[in-house]
């Protein structure tokens, strides 16, 4: 069972106690406990069982505006106080910043609303068994699946964060996640491809017979792909891709690259970043979310907020430190985006598909070619050919490059947007990208 | 050397019991202790933006049986937590026999010391440092916007215990020293970053005010991207610098032989063994033994001493990379590559340091000999996709060849390529080997383990190019 609520409060005020008592003007303490367990399957036999049970503490220390923390996974009362002490002894050394302080108190957390992120069902090792065996006969049905590789983890965590400030509060968190990984062959290529699902309840994560199909489905289709020549052409984004810009996105108005100056976005509040058409949402407080919080690691509560609304920025992610830095106030964002979206577009996905003669529809990249500086982007990419609306054959081998700059004006979103995430995008269109191939 | 056991209600005593017990029916196993110090200590912006530290301890409890893996772990060592641990390992393996293997092998031999580089350097003399790196690189130039730079340290002390009572123990201390510097000209943004680091003091590498070389270095790329044009987009040669672009070889060769890929048959190379990968005269070797070297172990996670093993010979695919379980499901010995992030992961076979060892050419004739590519001499990170062996790496410094001659710095792009093939594209191997300066990590199934890799200048020529000029 994950610890309750009670003991890590008396951890956490044993710490605060106890930085106080070495002449500590202010402290902060986050307990943590979590334990998981997996199951992993191979073709159609178990293949690993691994559970974790794992305590954490993190504590932060001010004295006036010197600040400096530590982290262990030794919660006992012994060591917890030579890492409380050395703490304070690096913190008297460490120079001072004048934007080091504790969140304001009027903006911290005052009611803790229920979002059900908890589910107490316990699905044990043989259920997790019984839903893999199903979901890999499934995945390896067909002939040209040559391996199936599929993961069951159940997680129950609960957390306190307290500071010196008289913030005190926690809750219990869960979730389920099942994913399955297929490897196809045939005469010319062998491709890997995968389907995924995770949730804070049981009873909503996709069925096994769902994942596995899908699974062996977008590998099978990935076989005997084409190198294409290099050119300019539109590119459509598979959902599970387009969320990844705007992880992008959120990492250049992070107010930590604002400050430093290190964002393409520096400057740019107000100011049309995408087209008229787009809006970007961050809605911390959505039932059952995978993102869902009540506050930020910092105590500070979030709420809902319109980053992009018709294509201008209206927001950065503001923590304490930088905001101060800013002269902005936190608006509950330390530790980053929450549950992100963009707003769905106005058009199918089918008519998507038909909008120019010929796109790459990308289904996956590689590399970390995401420049936040700059804005430069280059990443190499599998996915399909499409002409005339339909799906031609697989390509792979490719790159595709641009300036985020330029691409976040020439999106076009589909009208498919759903909550599988905690970061969602509906399909995207972006027009004049380069693909470099032959 | 940690003693992990003094605090414990848990005695060796019961650890081997409850070990041997637990292990008694399974092929192999052991209890993995860990006790682990870090520090990190960052200026940026002008200012000293955190100095933390961590102290981690734990243990992971494995029992296999067949191809069956079962693992538990925590972070309370006591009684009480080895034997739920215990009970959990052998109800996932109850209806299992195996036949414990309680052969492994031993070596005098070590890489490192025994130190704590936390402790050999006082946090005064740290900031003092990091401080002056920022003064000189913002003296240097009024281009200069903004300066990051770090500190970060560890000592990981290890202990395995095998059914039986065997004991294998190793001390781990691993450093790294960072700058990261941004310039601003003409409304243009770009960064440069360089870092060293290895398995020895922090003043090892600091002596000779060699944090200068570090700055001049980050500073240097930075410069050198200001001036950069966009890149070119398509297939063409590639010369490859000598030292860290060398992550070419790790991502296009290196995961694809690593033993559990190619037991599992999802390695695009898992059916070319004794067959020719590479052009000859390209060697490549995966090396956990060089002295102080970042990827070097004494004994890797599962307590097999490390050792030098030859990849590629001559163009020829000679080894794969082997832990335990692999090598035994293989028919074959582990080759110590057996690696875990920490106490929470299970071991996976892993590189240590990854080389491409000297031909005999020049660079200056590498580039002489191409009419049209790319000369790329310093990288970001790579990925692979093992089954396609396709891999990507992106350039951080380089440059256009235009009839034999180095033109404009270009843009960073992504290069992209085909793993079993790209070997083969190899026209000429330098006579310029040289190691990384001990900076790389490298990710698989979630864990990050510190790897390097060396290799001479190389000319490719064939790889696809990802500009946006066409």
């Amino acid at each position: 069972m994950v610890k309750d609520q009670e003991y890590l409060r008396s951890k956490a005020s044993y710490c605060l106690d106890l930085a106080k008592k070495l002449g500590a003007t202010g402290s902060s303490v986050t307990v943590g406990h979590s334990i998981s367990e997996t199951v992993n399957f191979r073709n159609n036999t178990l293949d690993e069982s691994n559970r974790s049970d794992g305590l954490a503490i993190s504590i932060e220390t001010y004295l006036g505006k010197k600040r400096s923390s530590i982290s262990s996974s030794n919660l006992l009362d012994d060591n917890i106080k030579t890492l409380i002490e050395k703490c304070f002894e690096t913190t008297k050394n460490t120079p001072e910043d004048e934007f080091n302080s504790l969140p304001d108190k009027e903006l911290l957390a005052k009611e803790i609303k229920n979002l059900n992120l908890y589910d107490e069902t316990h699905f044990d090792n043989e259920k997790k068994i019984e839903y893999l065996k199903e979901l890999e006969s499934v995945a390896s049905s067909e002939e040209k699946i040559v391996n199936t590789e599929s993961s069951f983890t159940e997680n129950k965590s609960n957390f306190i964060l307290a500071n010196s400030d008289g913030f005190c509060n926690g809750y219990k968190s869960s979730s389920f996640s099942a994913s399955c990984v297929t490897v196809a062959k045939d005469e010319n290529s062998m491709e890997r491809d995968y389907e995924f699902t995770s949730k804070r309840h049981l009873s909503d994560i996709k069925g096994a017979k769902e994942l596995g199909e899908k699974a062996s489905e977008q590998t099978i289709r990935k076989l005997s792909p084409n190198k294409i020549g290099s050119e300019k052409i539109s590119i459509i984004f598979d959902k599970r891709i387009a969320k990844g810009m705007l992880g992008a996105f959120a990492g250049a108005i992070s107010s930590n690259a604002i400050a430093r100056g290190t964002s393409f976005l520096k400057d740019k509040i107000n100011e049309q970043i995408f087209s008229e058409t787009i809006n970007v949402i961050d809605k911390p407080d959505m039932i059952k979310g995978v993102g869902s919080q009540i506050f930020d690691s910092e105590g500070v509560k979030s709420d809902t907020l319109n980053l992009i609304q018709n294509g201008i920025l209206k927001n950065y992610l503001v923590d304490t430190y930088n905001g101060k830095k800013l002269n902005l106030k936190s608006n509950g964002r330390c530790g980053g985006t929450t549950n992100l979206y963009f707003d769905n577009g106005k058009i199918s996905f089918e008519d998507l598909l038909k909008t120019n003669s010929k796109h790459i529809y990308v289904t996956e990249t590689i590399g970390h070619g995401s420049n936040l500086v700059t804005g430069d982007y280059s990443v190499g990419a599998t996915g399909f050919l499409i002409e005339n609306g339909e799906f031609k054959f697989p390509v792979n081998e490719i790159t595709i490059a641009g300036n985020f700059k330029d691409m976040f004006k020439n999106i076009t979103l589909a009208s498919d947007l759903d909550f599988e995430y905690s970061v969602n995008s509906p399909t995207m269109m972006i027009e004049g990208m380069t693909v470099a191939g032959k | 050397m940690s003693n992990f056991f003094d605090k414990s209600d848990l005695s060796r005593k019961d650890a081997d019991k409850i070990v041997s017990d637990t292990l008694q029916n399974c092929d192999d196993g052991e209890l993995y202790l860990e006790d682990t110090k870090s520090e990190s200590i960052l200026l940026d912006d002008n200012k000293i933006k955190s100095s933390s530290y961590s102290s981690d301890l734990g243990f992971g409890f494995r029992a296999i049986t067949g191809e069956v893996v079962a693992y538990s772990h925590s972070n309370e060592i006591s009684k009480d937590s080895l034997k739920k641990s215990s009970e959990n390992l052998k109800s996932t393996l109850k209806s299992m026999k195996g036949t414990y293997n309680h052969d492994i092998s031993r070596s005098n031999k070590k890489f490192y010391e025994d130190i704590n580089p936390l402790e050999q350097k006082t946090l005064n003399s740290k900031l003092e440092v990091l401080n002056k790196v920022n003064e000189y690189l913002r003296k240097k130039d009024n281009s200069v916007k903004q300066v990051t730079t770090s500190f970060a340290g560890e000592q990981k002390s290890v202990e395995i215990i095998r059914s039986g009572g065997e004991v294998l123990t190793d001390v781990r201390p691993l450093i790294r020293f960072n700058v990261s510097v941004m310039l601003e000209k003409n409304g243009r943004k770009e960064t440069g970053v360089y870092g060293i680091g290895g398995r020895q003091s922090y003043d090892e590498y600091l002596k000779n005010d060699n944090w200068k070389t570090v700055c001049e270095e980050a500073f240097r790329i930075a410069s050198v991207n200001l001036e950069s044009k966009p890149a070119p987009a398509g297939e063409m040669k590639v010369v490859l610098g000598p030292g860290w672009p060398a992550i070419l070889i790790h991502e296009a060769i290196g995961h694809g032989l690593e033993g559990d890929f190619n037991r599992k048959k999802t390695s695009a190379f898992h059916d070319l063994m004794g067959q020719k990968v590479a052009s000859e005269g390209v060697t490549i070797v995966d090396d956990g033994t060089i002295d102080n070297r970042r990827g070097s172990l004494t004994i890797d996670d599962e307590g097999t001493p490390t050792e030098k093993t030859v990849l590629i010979e001559n163009g020829i695919l000679k080894n794969f990379m082997q832990d335990r379980l692999n090598a035994r499901l293989m028919n074959t010995k582990s080759t110590g590559s057996g690696r875990r992030e920490n106490y929470r992961h299970v071991v996976l076979p892993r590189m240590r340091n990854t080389m491409m060892m000297s031909g005999n050419q020049t660079q200056e004739e590498m580039i002489k000999s191409v009419d049209k590519g790319i000369f790329a001499v310093s990288f970001g990170g790579g990925q692979v996709d093992i089954t396609s062996g396709k891999f990507v790496f992106n350039c951080t410094e380089a440059y256009e060849i235009n009839n034999g001659k180095i033109g404009s710095p270009i843009k960073g792009a992504t290069l992209i390529g085909d793993g079993p093939s790209i070997l083969k594209e190899v026209s000429m191997v330098g006579n310029d080997m040289m190691l990384d300066p001990g900076i790389g990590t490298c990710g698989k199934a979630g864990q990050g383990v510190p790897v390097g890799v060396a290799q001479p200048s190389i000319l490719i020529d064939k790889m696809t190019v990802g500009g946006t000029k066409l």
